[in-house]
């Protein structure tokens, strides 16, 4: 059954190729293609994976793509060695995707015209249907078996180990025998099927020992872990894709590690909010009362909570606010990532606000970045962003493992306690007494007589009783302004790294960019181009910041969003001529890949040296 | 007199309650509402209710949004710490102050527009969620600060100060109260502090939502004739449903009630309610009987006060939560983090 349309050399690699799937939402596909990116991973060769889906429970086109890469370049690479087309609505789209020389695997059980197959390719054709239709009468599982018969019949073609594979399968259905077995007997019709019928083809998955320790987890999962051990006291969200799973997954995780084990009650309280409004307005109680609380959403969640963002940026009141970024607004794109909230983030609200905002570029920092922000949030007295995206949240991503030093202690910030008031301490709320900008704050219930204080936006002086005169206003704002200076030396610093040759050029990047990037450096320095790169971490920006790009002729600024926003950020906050800053953007909903950096930057960098060759 | 300092000098005899304070100790700062304000009978009668409960002023915790009402918090409970939050949010933020500390005693502070309008979602879902507060509506049907706008509980019908008359159904708030779930409901009058103290005593000793609706005129907006929210037209048409009174577990009842008149509830700190039986024995706990009067006396233009309904067996958020019982705030490294050991069997599970 297998056919080549062209007589174009079919590709051949080991343990480095693109497989994408192409189902229909809610047709059971997404398990069985888990299991086939985790059985890679099982036999030691690393992997990444992106689920492209829709705003829908069922019907629409969903794509899952797995990047194999024994090198662990874990980014989208850009187009597909090996295309598993299995909806006919995105049949043709799907077609163009594949690159020279690639696969095609597609259920054959009814005949398709000769058209319907690009140039230049191998189509293999499995009758899915037909050998479902023959093994199961019952309509849902002829259906659902599907996806685990062509994994089977996928196993042979890439010539993997059966017995890794189904493994994994008695892993998942450990404590369900029936689907155990039936899924084993669905996972052998797929493979005997191809190795009756079949040859393996040229893309071949090579037992390796490369993943090392590294864990398979997606980044909502990993932020609502480094909550529980940051100590999150209060958690309260609205549901919003893509950050759902964050409250969620932090409820599943609270229900196992947060039991008093003599009681069985909880040491959390998690709400469900009406809207982010009141989310974010019980995160703002909660920090006031001397709580560590955070709230999860994205971008339009972000707008609903602009005005509490203001309050608790002049009140003075920790906040943690995770944004899992996505297009948006409306509904369709919000499936979809982006990082297009950074400028929104950055000046959330009215009046002069500036905010802390936190960029991990996996799961293990969505972890890290989690509890850092439960500890800024409580020393800077103000509200914390991590700006994570559906791409970290919501794909599995291969990360190191999760650490924690059992001898950290929370930061609780500049809290006084009855004790120093009893021993005669001055308390006055809103005044510098360590010229760092951060003043000193009591919880209420502290002390019956001293300490006391009303809490309110800006109309107050630095003892906390009202007032609108102009000086205790500038006073106190200009007194916001050091605290963020100070914020500059707490937040996680940027990542530089060098290129192997002195370089002219610089680059600077941020999350979820960060593995196409790392790919992309390689694909470069293959050609002849070498750059410096400067992963940034966190806003406010270091100091080291500009001197990376004072450093450097030019820098590119590589970013998921139309308009360049931390280029904005950077012009605006650090005074940089404009022209030095050369923007690379990607902004398709799709997360970036290798190829889209390098064409943006090989391009301009190419054109630059040929007017300096000239 | 607002830009007076209130002084600090007490009178050496003032009487001090059971936990060492004068009623001073309750006071705040001097009111900047208007001189005759509904409002500043209001927070009188809060101090009252704090004073003869014995309450720490440290264990309190008064909440508010943006209006006239909300600036009230400042003028009571001094020592108190306060939070002036944003227009028609109190609910949420009292919520996770809640969340966060189980153990003081939350005063949510709000007015029409407040809770009617711009609030009325957080108004509605703070009393589904059973959060365990005081929340007083400072209740005059017009907007002070923006200078005599109608709000929402503005009555139809009704004249504001300009002559323009209000077309709108009103938002009747303790009906919505008692709808949303709250288990203790009532309404009052600012210029009755005889039945407003008890009431305030009694909603502090109830655990759960506890809603007082307070008519409370505006003089400067919403005192002439026309309006359903001034003194004399509260005066013409306030029937009151019940006398209560509110009688600490540890003291005898020494109320003087007419065999068969009065009737007991015994609030779950052992404190009993005693009110007087103007609707039946216990109409008062039930939900549509407490309904039905609420609506049958609106259609004849009354405005019924006094406790319309309790339910002294109600659950609060931190039940419904299962939280543990020392607030969340205490909690530490000890008991939030799960520790190294964990991790790695989590990491393990995940390869």
């Amino acid at each position: 059954m297998l056919h080549t349309t062209s007589q174009l050399k079919p590709i051949e690699v080991v343990n480095d190729f693109v497989v994408k799937f192409a189902t229909i939402n809610g047709s059971g596909s997404a398990s069985a293609n888990e299991l086939f990116a985790k059985s890679i991973l099982r036999m030691g060769v690393p992997v990444g994976t992106r689920n492209i889906f829709p705003s829908n429970i069922q019907g629409l086109p969903t794509w899952f793509e797995v990047r194999v890469s024994e090198k662990g370049w874990l980014g989208r690479r850009g187009g597909v060695d090996l295309m598993v087309a299995l909806n006919p609505q995105s049949w043709d789209a799907d077609m163009k995707e594949i690159d020279p020389g690639g696969y095609l695997l597609f259920d054959n059980s009814k005949e398709l015209p000769a058209s319907s197959f690009p140039a230049g390719i191998t189509a293999i054709g499995v009758p899915l249907t037909n050998i479902c239709n023959a093994a199961y009468s019952d309509a849902r599982q002829r259906q659902l078996f599907k996806n685990i018969v062509y994994v089977g019949a996928l196993s042979f073609l890439l010539d993997m180990d059966a017995a890794v594979i189904e493994k994994v399968i008695a892993e998942q259905y450990m404590k369900k025998e029936r689907l155990l077995a039936s899924n084993v007997e669905a996972f052998r019709l797929g493979r005997d099927y191809a190795e009756q019928n079949l040859k393996p083809i040229g893309l071949r998955v090579r037992t390796s020992d490369t993943v090392g320790d590294r864990i398979l987890i997606d980044g909502n999962h990993a932020a609502a872990l480094g909550f529980v051990y940051g100590g999150a006291m209060v958690c309260a969200w609205y549901p919003i894709t893509p950050s759902t799973s964050v409250a969620e997954a932090f409820q599943t995780y609270c229900s196992k590690l947060r039991i008093d084990p003599e009681t069985g009650k909880k040491r959390v309280a998690i709400v469900h909010a009406e809207d982010e409004l009141a989310s974010i307005g019980m995160v703002v109680g909660a920090g006031w009362n001397g709580a560590r609380a955070f709230t999860a959403t994205s971008g339009p969640g972000i707008s609903l909570m602009s005005e509490f963002i203001g309050l608790a940026y002049f009140a003075e009141i920790p906040a943690t606010i995770v944004n899992v970024q996505r297009g948006g607004p409306s509904t369709g794109m919000p499936s979809r990532t982006q990082q297009s909230d950074i400028l929104a983030c950055a000046y959330a609200s009215h009046g002069d606000t500036k905010h802390v905002l936190l960029f991990p570029e996996d799961p293990h920092e969505c972890f890290d970045d989690a509890a850092a922000a439960l500890d800024l949030a409580e020393r800077l007295q103000t509200p914390i962003f991590v700006m994570s995206d559906l791409d970290i949240g919501m794909n599995q991503h291969l990360s190191a493992p999760f650490e924690w030093d059992d001898n950290r202690l929370y930061d609780r910030g500049k809290v006084m306690t009855k004790e120093m008031l009893d021993a005669g301490t001055v308390f006055s709320r809103y005044l510098d007494v360590d010229g760092d900008g951060i003043p000193f704050r009591t919880y209420p219930g502290t002390h019956p007589t001293l300490g006391g204080y009303f809490a309110r936006g800006t109309s107050r002086n630095a003892n906390a009783q009202y007032s609108e005169a102009g000086e205790d206003y500038v006073y106190n704002v200009q007194r916001l302004l050091k605290k963020f200076e100070t914020a500059k030396t707490l937040v996680p610093q940027p990542v530089i790294r060098e290129a192997a040759r002195p370089a002219h050029a610089g680059v600077i990047y941020y999350g979820s960019t960060s593995p196409a990037m790392a790919e992309t450096i390689e694909i470069l320095e293959a050609k002849g181009l070498y750059l410096d790169r400067l992963r940034l971490r966190a806003f406010p920006f270091s100091d080291s910041v500009r001197e990376f790009i004072d450093k450097h002729d030019r820098v590119f600024v590589v970013e998921q969003n139309r308009d360049g926003q931390i280029r904005t950020l950077l012009i605006n906050e650090l005074d940089i001529n404009p022209s030095k800053l050369v923007s690379v953007l990607h902004y398709d909903g799709a997360p970036i890949t290798a190829r889209a950096i390098t064409d943006g930057i090989a391009s301009q960098m190419t054109a630059c040296l040929q007017r300096k060759a000239g | 007199m607002t830009y007076l300092a209130k002084p600090k000098f007490h009178h050496p005899s003032l009487p001090k309650n059971e936990v060492g304070f004068t009623r001073r100790d309750y006071e705040g700062k001097v009111s900047t509402l208007c001189a005759g304000c509904g409002h500043d009978s209001i927070s009188a009668a809060v101090i009252q209710a704090c004073w003869e409960m014995n309450i720490e002023p440290h264990k309190v915790a008064k909440l508010s949004g943006i209006g006239c009402s909300s600036k009230t918090p400042d003028y009571f409970l001094g020592n108190s710490h306060g939070f002036n939050t944003v227009h028609g949010r109190m609910p949420s933020v009292l919520t996770g102050a809640n969340a966060a500390n189980k153990d003081l005693l939350y005063f949510g502070f709000s007015g029409d527009g407040d809770s009617a309008s711009i609030g009325l979602g957080q108004f509605a879902h703070a009393m589904r969620r059973g959060v365990n507060m005081v929340y007083m509506l400072e209740n005059n049907g017009v907007y002070g600060l923006t200078k005599g706008q109608f709000s929402a509980t503005a009555d139809k019908g009704s004249r504001s100060k300009r002559g323009a008359v209000n077309a709108d159904t009103p938002v009747d708030t303790v009906s919505l109260a008692l709808l949303m779930g709250a288990t203790f409901v009532a309404r009052s009058f600012s210029g009755d502090k005889r039945q407003l103290v008890p009431l305030i005593k009694a909603a502090m000793a109830h655990k759960g939502a506890a809603f007082i609706d307070i008519i409370s005129p505006c003089v400067t907006f919403n005192n002439h004739v026309g309006s359903t929210k001034s003194y004399d037209y509260m005066r013409e048409h306030n029937e009151v449903a019940n006398c209560l009174d509110f009688v600490p577990s540890r003291d005898e009842i020494t109320v003087d009630y007419e065999e068969g008149e009065s009737a007991k509830v015994t609030l779950h700190d052992g404190s009993v309610l005693e009110l007087s039986k103007n609707r039946g024995e216990h109409a008062f706990r039930d939900k549509t009987a407490a309904m039905n009067y609420i609506q049958e006396h609106q259609v004849k233009g009354v405005i019924v006060t006094g406790l319309l309904y309790i339910q002294p067996e109600a659950t609060d958020l931190h039940e419904h939560l299962n939280t543990v019982d020392v607030p969340l705030n205490r909690l530490t490294e000890k008991e939030l983090c799960p520790g190294a050991a964990v991790l790695k069997e989590i990491n393990a599970s995940l390869r």
